[in-house]
């Protein structure tokens, strides 16, 4: 600690930064901290290899058991209503469609609002910027009756289009393109390039990155989706993996399965961890720019 | 700002902009004039009418206790989420911003919870606090504790909360801890020359420099807890017991989906679109103060 009577006008080492005995104080509150943190996903684990007996008694052991692949072989093949890899598809399937969806249909909508001047240009561009953070959850049973009108529901495409209407990723492609020198476009247009070779050419190699950290914010946007899922698949083999683990708890007084149901909640979170650890860097550029 | 440079035509950008004006249309202005529109009606009990009550729908819902009730329910939860996970995300990065080394690998292991599912995060904890086989439960009824969420409505509010702040813990880390690197060092040690000690240090300068930070996380947190928790609730306690539970969101699914109470669901929605829309208000008051910094 900082020695508050020292007459030296240099902070001595350790005043700001830890060192010796405070360093160790950190670290150790640190490690309890990951600990706490992590103790959930660690029980999880630990419950998805050992036999249901195991848990039924209490308290259940803290170390891993030796049903690891019994009990994900149970999962992934049959499950509780429906193969946990069957939901799993569903999930990438769903996931993927929203990333990629949305990534296309606004970087089009901002390549038009930044670089043309045409007749609603203004009112357009609002109207794509008031459907700016709101969440489905606040107009579902309008948006349930539409899905259903369209005989969407247990479908790809319900799963996926209305969680893509939404303007954030619009938003960030139009901040970007106004960073982008004018230049550029003066060049491509004095070479007599059409918008879309520019487009193409110049534009979209320039927004790798930015389509790269946004594409890891939106796939567990969509993977991590549950109400939406939960409303408009109704038959089990459309169930997403995230949604489909509170069905595998039986109603009334039947005990769970809890080795199977927490194999399934491992799995469900194995994709967004292995994005949002491997793609840290692009994943905290991508979440730093979404909130701005 | 305006680009300088643009390109010609009027049909290209049309055609561009055409998918997402289409996407936005179909499943967002249509649907949310939809609620607006519902929530104006009554439908008979067999669904085969409806009928106009004008604001009837908001009046009967601003006298209903039970939404009353929710609206105080969610009050109380979004400030217990806001609070629960800030306050450790905040106290966790002040000490990773103290370590030369090692910061980065707590915070890969940090990172792991955000990437949860707040459904599944659900049940992971109410695996831990499940009244028959929970191991926190079991060491809690050891102490004499007798622990019973799905009884004693305090308690369900407590896991239900923690459930949801848990992986917002790290996302609340992750903007804390790049806050902190921000902050000027040579700020902290001029004030460590003057004698004041860590605390202090951190209460009269660092705290202050951290506010842009923290007004922006309370927003974006009071807008995780009013809308993602869906899934925590849903799995955990189902909204109850006596509704204790039942946070806005919940009521608005568990009246239009299990009550089929359209109008009153509808009205709902509309309110909540309200609440919305001044959160985003709020939000952007904030970028624009940021922008001056």
């Amino acid at each position: 600690m900082a020695n508050a009577s020292n007459p030296v006008k240099e902070p001595p080492p350790g005043m700001v930064e830890k060192r010796g005995r405070g360093l160790w104080l950190t670290h150790a509150l640190m490690i309890l901290g990951v600990l706490v943190i992590f103790f959930p996903i660690w029980l999880a684990f630990v419950a998805s290899t050992v036999p249901q007996a195991a848990i039924t008694h209490p308290p259940m052991p803290l170390l891993p058991g030796d049903q690891f692949l019994t009990n994900y072989k149970r999962a992934l093949f049959s499950g509780v209503n429906v193969p946990v890899a069957t939901m799993l598809l569903n999930s990438l399937v769903m996931a993927m469609g929203i990333a990629v969806g949305k990534i296309a249909i606004s970087i089009l909508s901002a390549f038009a609002i930044v670089y043309f001047r045409f007749p609603g240009r203004n009112f357009f561009f609002w109207l794509i910027f008031i459907t700016l953070m709101l969440p489905v959850e606040v107009r579902i049973v309008p948006t349930y009756q539409v899905i259903a009108g369209f005989g969407m529901l247990n479908s790809y495409s319900g799963l996926i289009l209305p969680l893509i209407a939404s303007a954030t990723a619009t938003f960030l492609f139009r901040q970007f393109f106004l960073t982008v020198p004018d230049e550029l476009a003066e060049a491509a247009r004095v070479d007599g390039a059409r918008p879309m070779r520019f487009f193409v050419d110049i534009l979209l190699p320039m927004s790798r990155t930015n389509i790269a950290a946004l594409f890891v914010i939106l796939f567990i946007y969509g993977w991590n989706q549950y109400l939406w899922p939960l409303l408009i698949t109704t038959d089990p083999s459309m169930n997403t993996v995230v949604m489909g683990i509170k069905q595998m708890f039986p109603s009334g007084d039947d005990i769970a399965d809890w080795p199977v149901i927490m194999a399934t909640s491992i799995l469900a979170m194995i994709p967004p961890v292995i994005v949002v650890i491997s793609m840290q860097k692009l994943f905290i550029r991508g979440l730093v720019d979404s909130e701005k | 700002m305006e680009k300088r440079v643009t390109f010609k035509g009027w049909l290209l950008p049309l055609l561009l902009i055409a998918p997402q004006l289409l996407i936005s249309g179909v499943f967002f202005f249509y649907p949310a004039a939809e609620a607006v529109w519902q929530s104006l009606f009554i439908p008979d009990p067999f669904g085969l009418s409806m009928q106009y009550v004008g604001l009837g729908n908001f009046e009967y819902l601003l006298s209903d206790p039970y939404y009353r009730a929710s609206f105080l329910t969610t009050a109380v939860f979004s400030t217990l989420v806001t609070l629960v996970s800030m306050i450790p995300a905040l106290f966790l990065a002040v000490l990773a911003d103290r370590l030369v080394k090692g910061a980065g690998a707590y915070r890969t292991m940090l990172i792991w919870p955000y990437a949860v599912a707040p459904a599944v995060a659900g049940v992971l904890w109410l695996f831990m606090f499940n009244t028959r086989i929970g191991i926190v439960a079991w060491y809690l009824g050891l102490l004499g504790y007798d622990w019973n969420y799905v009884l004693n409505q305090n308690e369900a509010m407590g896991l239900v909360v923690v459930a949801s702040s848990w992986g917002r813990i790290s996302y609340n880390f992750l903007f804390y801890f790049a806050a902190l690197q921000a902050v000027p060092k040579s700020v902290i040690e001029a004030a460590a020359i003057d004698g004041a000690r860590f605390w202090r240090r951190f209460f009269t300068i660092v705290l202050p420099l951290l506010s842009p930070t923290t007004f922006f996380l309370l927003v974006v947190n009071i807008v995780y807890a009013f809308f993602e928790t869906f899934g925590v609730i849903h799995t955990i306690t189902s909204g109850g017991p006596q509704q204790a539970t039942t946070i806005l969101v919940y009521k608005v699914y568990a009246d239009g989906f299990v009550g089929q109470d359209l109008g009153s669901s509808a009205a709902q929605s509309v309110i909540l679109l309200l609440v919305v829309g001044l959160l985003t208000v709020l939000q952007f008051k904030f970028i624009e103060k940021r922008v001056h910094y």
